[in-house]
């Protein structure tokens, strides 16, 4: 079967002032529909650029390169500029961050929701403002006639958040790519915005992917998780197995970095810096700081099989190893 | 049980904000009434959402900004009190000396324009009549530290990366061998492999030379890992204070087991039903009557719409609310 | 052994990246700046002006106030009656247009450094005060910058070289004090915006005397939108010291400035369009070439318009 969303081997390049950087260098992503795909990484990772590049949102100085991109059957490399922008309006969905910088600060709320509703599904007046109050009402806003009339500045980050949700909800969309959706927000809205997404994604069977660097809003989120590193993908597993057994060293030094599962004072850290652009290293990108590097970890870099979580290392981690590693210490 | 280094005696912080060309001015009670105390080779983690004063109380402890009413003590002497109308508060060298600041965003808190040594240098050069030579052999001392190299000496804020930034302005606070550091989110800013670097200095440091923390944080993995005891905020006052393993197992307020409740745990396995808060923050313009948190409490009796709780210390634990979780 | 040889190569290549770190800042600002093709053709123009100013005295060839009485209005070489001898022509009295235009370019662009450098320095310190002391003091040297941007800059220029009396340097006091205002606006707003951030604190917090945080801590951080307008405010002073040149009130004559030159040709217009025609170019030239440089300049020195 087909999947929604299906890439293969996308690899994205920036012209910069020293020459070319890679920000994504050959990364799969698939998301089914009803899924929710967690992309964890550090910043740099090059987790948003992907999606970016799917959107077709990237700066002039990106060159965008991959096997297959296809969304919904269709291959989103083929198509014109004019088909894509319509099937991105219509059927992906994109929040962001920062939800204040996301809506135009001199229009009305219910201004910008009716525009959006406009262009999608081009009923009259009286109907569009009816199914913005709709829309309003779904993702949970209080008294949503009256906010229709708010501009952007007099609501909060979280009502603001709810409204950019509200206006991608329009037009119905397959796929939902949020991007970082809570990092700005407290714990408390943060918990509240999780708690919507889901069970919107739920309602509506939509692909979900979300993009964030919180461990804790992947655990309490996702079915799929896939770790990036360095605009690679070194891993890809099941939730509950990943935070159970991760094989990449990557996932596991993350994951045991955590003050939440340390067991001393001193948290097990990973030494060195994401490597940059002048000193990326030859073969596997994480060999530098990697306790189980060797020298083959320097020529070549191997891709393991689904059963250890398609990790791309020479040597991933397994089960017995980590449980060795938990009785010695 | 270690000397008190620094102790806050009802450290108040109002603000007045002009509400619009023609109207009165409003008061915004960024601070009401904070007591706590610090001892040496502790950390105080003070906990809460944005706009509950977390901020400002950095402000006030660090001496950048004078109380409105209240005062702080370092060593049993005033160190910060209410200046008069209109004139610029200077705290005095040595207690200026004895607490430094360490800020969330390492992008912002060092001058693009200085190199890492001017800015490692200029607390030196401000506060002592040291030498060249004898204060840059001190920041390089620092710099080995906090893990920096020394030709990184000559480089300039822009060239290092988030986690390094952070390193720099560590170094920076510590050069002065103050025994008092606040750390506004010094890690929140990070990236989680750095994250634990930057936290495991925090940690060494403090054992090598017994600093006092006063750790501002909005993340409760963090706090529980690092603190001695922790402030849960909301609106400008303390809700409830406590040592930190007593605080997480046993919320007393109703604000602090929903904010326990509302942090996602890293076990997908055990995925929980959350204590969802309803509604937001108040307004710090326009707080609700009676207690600031009512409105969002599911404890909230008819007393807690009218009346303030007032700050009821027992045992360990001071806690300010009507009906605490039993 | 492989890991050995790599950590020697990046090892190596860290020793290469050092050594760059200097030009790097260089080399990031011309990767800015020469991206703007205009900019650089712009840069060249003036460098080219440059030289001609400094070697006036010995590529012109003529003197600029030597009048040829048998050769009054000569066209220029290419045209009828033009001779080798006066590549560009001669003006009314016989001086020789071309070493005219070479000498004026000395004055335009002495004009134009000395003006910018009062100008400049004056704007930066009444702006580090106003925004510095943002309470009354902030407010009345605001409001007396608002008042002099209020009246037209020429026609103030005028007034003042009308109490101060027509010649170069008088002309050249007035545009500064017409062209002071920017400077102090633009320094003003980017000292309040870097007054709120956290570095500035950090330095209060270190206990930095007013006088070093303004000096030492914020004017650095403010003086890359000054260079930009520094450089546009250059074309203004060249344009303006020639609008007032042109009107007799600047250098007088025979000082080879353009303005003044334009204005003295003026009656022969119809007759002989060089003697009017090639100073108006040479401003324009000049004028055009640091206007593109300044555009330049500032989308490699103001990292908000950046591209990536």
């Amino acid at each position: 079967m087909k999947k929604l969303l299906d890439i293969k081997n996308l690899s994205i390049d920036f012209q910069t002032a020293g020459g070319l950087f890679r920000a994504v260098d050959q990364i799969d992503i698939t998301c089914d529909s009803g899924e929710v795909l967690a992309i964890v990484g550090e910043s740099g990772s090059g987790k948003s650029v992907a999606m970016l590049a799917l959107m077709g949102l990237l700066p002039w100085n990106a060159k965008v390169s991959a096997e297959l991109m296809q969304f919904d059957s269709k291959n989103m490399l083929a198509i014109s500029k004019k088909e894509r922008r319509k099937i991105i309006g219509k059927h992906i969905g994109m929040i962001f961050q920062e939800p204040m910088s996301s809506l135009n600060p001199c229009f009305t709320v219910g201004f910008q929701i009716v525009e959006t509703l406009k262009l999608h599904l081009g009923l009259n007046r009286a109907q569009r403002r009816k199914k913005a109050i709709e829309l309003l009402e779904l993702v949970g806003i209080p008294a949503p006639e009256t906010r229709l009339n708010a501009f952007p500045h007099q609501l909060s980050g979280g009502m603001c958040q709810r409204v950019m949700i509200a206006m991608v909800l329009a037009s119905n969309p397959k796929l939902l790519i949020a991007d970082e959706p809570t990092t700005a927000l407290d714990v408390t809205i943060q918990a509240q915005i999780l708690n919507l997404l889901l069970s919107l994604q739920k309602e509506k069977n939509m692909a979900l992917i979300l993009i964030t660097h919180d461990m804790g809003v992947v655990a309490e989120t996702a079915d799929r998780v896939q770790v990036q590193y360095a605009g690679q993908k070194v891993e890809e597993q099941k939730v509950e197995s990943l935070f159970q057994t991760p094989h990449h060293p990557y996932t596991l030094a993350l994951l045991s970095s955590l003050p939440e599962r340390a067991d001393g004072r001193k948290l097990p850290s990973i030494a060195g810096l994401v490597p940059g652009q002048f000193d990326r290293p030859p073969a596997c990108l994480f060999a530098p700081r990697c306790s189980f590097a060797t020298s083959l970890c320097n020529k070549e870099v191997k891709k393991q099989s689904n059963l250890l979580g398609q990790a791309l290392c020479n040597f991933p981690v397994t089960y017995t190893q980590q449980k060795n590693a938990g009785a010695k210490a | 049980m270690s000397k008190t280094i620094i102790e806050a005696k009802d450290l108040t912080r109002h603000y007045t904000v002009k509400k619009g060309f023609l109207q009165k001015k409003g008061i915004v009670k960024a601070l009401e009434s904070v007591c706590f105390k610090l001892q040496a080779g502790k950390t105080l983690a003070v906990v809460g959402e944005s706009g509950c004063g977390k901020s400002t109380l950095a402000r006030m402890v660090a001496m950048i900004e004078a109380p409105t009413r209240g005062s702080l003590e370092i060593d049993g002497q005033i160190a910060s009190k209410p200046t008069s109308q209109g004139q610029r508060f200077l705290p005095a060298i040595e207690n200026r000396k004895s607490v430094q600041i360490v800020f969330q965003n390492p992008y912002a808190s060092l001058n693009p324009r200085h190199k890492t040594g001017t800015i490692l240098e200029e607390p030196l050069l401000l506060n002592t009549k040291m030498q060249h030579a004898q204060r840059r052999k001190l920041a390089e001392k620092m710099m080995e530290r906090v893990g920096l190299r020394p030709e990184h000496y000559d480089r300039y804020p822009h060239m290092f990366s988030g986690g390094q930034r952070q390193r720099i302005a560590i170094a920076r606070a510590m050069i002065l061998n103050p025994r008092v550091l606040v750390l506004d989110e010094p890690v929140s800013a990070l990236d989680l492999s750095i994250q634990a670097q930057v936290l495991n200095i925090l940690t060494d440091l403090q054992e090598e030379r017994g600093l006092a923390y006063v750790f501002i944080s909005h993340d409760l993995s963090v706090v529980k890992h690092l603190a001695d005891d922790v402030m849960v905020m909301y609106l400008g006052k303390i809700v409830e204070a406590a040592p930190t393993k007593s605080l997480f197992e046993k919320p007393r307020h109703p604000y602090t087991a929903a904010l326990l409740s509302a942090t996602p745990t890293i076990n997908p396995a055990a995925r929980k039903k959350r204590i969802t808060l309803t509604g937001e923050l108040p307004s710090p313009l326009n707080p609700p009557k009676g207690c600031a948190f009512n409105p969002r409490c599911a404890n909230a009796s008819n007393i807690c719409r009218t009346n303030a709780p007032p700050t009821e210390v027992a045992a360990d634990r001071q806690l300010a609310c009507f009906n605490p979780i039993v | 052994m492989a890991i050995n040889s790599y950590q020697k190569k990046n090892s190596l290549q860290k020793q290469k990246q050092k050594r760059n770190l200097r030009s790097s800042v260089l080399a990031e600002f011309w990767f800015y700046f020469s991206e703007n093709r205009g900019a650089v053709i712009g840069l060249w123009v003036f460098l080219f002006l440059v030289l001609i100013a400094i070697i006036a005295p010995f590529a012109a060839p003529h003197g600029p106030v030597d009048q040829y009485r048998d050769a009054l209005l000569v066209p220029p070489v290419w045209q009828q009656d033009g001779s080798w001898k006066f590549i560009l022509g001669t003006d009314a009295v016989g001086r020789d247009i071309l070493s005219r235009l070479m000498y004026g370019a000395r004055f335009s662009l002495f004009i134009g450094l000395v003006v910018v450098t009062i100008a400049a320095t004056g704007g930066i310190l009444i702006g580090l005060i106003a925004g510095y002391f943002q309470g009354v003091l902030g407010t009345i040297i605001m409001r007396i910058m608002d008042v002099i941007l209020a009246f037209p800059s020429l026609l103030l220029a005028l007034v003042m070289v009308a109490i101060l009396g027509p010649g170069l340097i008088n002309a050249m006091i007035a545009i500064a004090i017409v062209l002071q205002p920017h400077f102090v606006r633009l320094t003003r707003a980017s000292v309040i915006n870097e007054l709120s951030r956290e570095y500035v604190t950090s330095a209060r917090v270190a206990g930095a005397s007013t006088i070093y945080l303004i000096t030492r801590t914020i004017l650095p951080n403010c003086l890359s939108p000054v260079i930009v307008q520094a450089t546009l405010s250059f074309s203004t002073a060249i344009l303006d010291a020639a609008a007032l040149g042109f009107l007799g009130l600047g250098a007088q004559p025979p000082t080879p400035e353009w303005g003044t030159m334009l204005a003295e040709a003026r009656e022969f217009i119809l007759r002989a369009w060089w003697v009017v025609t090639l100073p108006g170019l040479a401003i324009l030239i000049t004028v055009l070439a640091i206007n593109l440089m300044g555009d330049g300049l500032r989308d490699a020195l103001d990292p908000k318009l950046r591209r990536s």
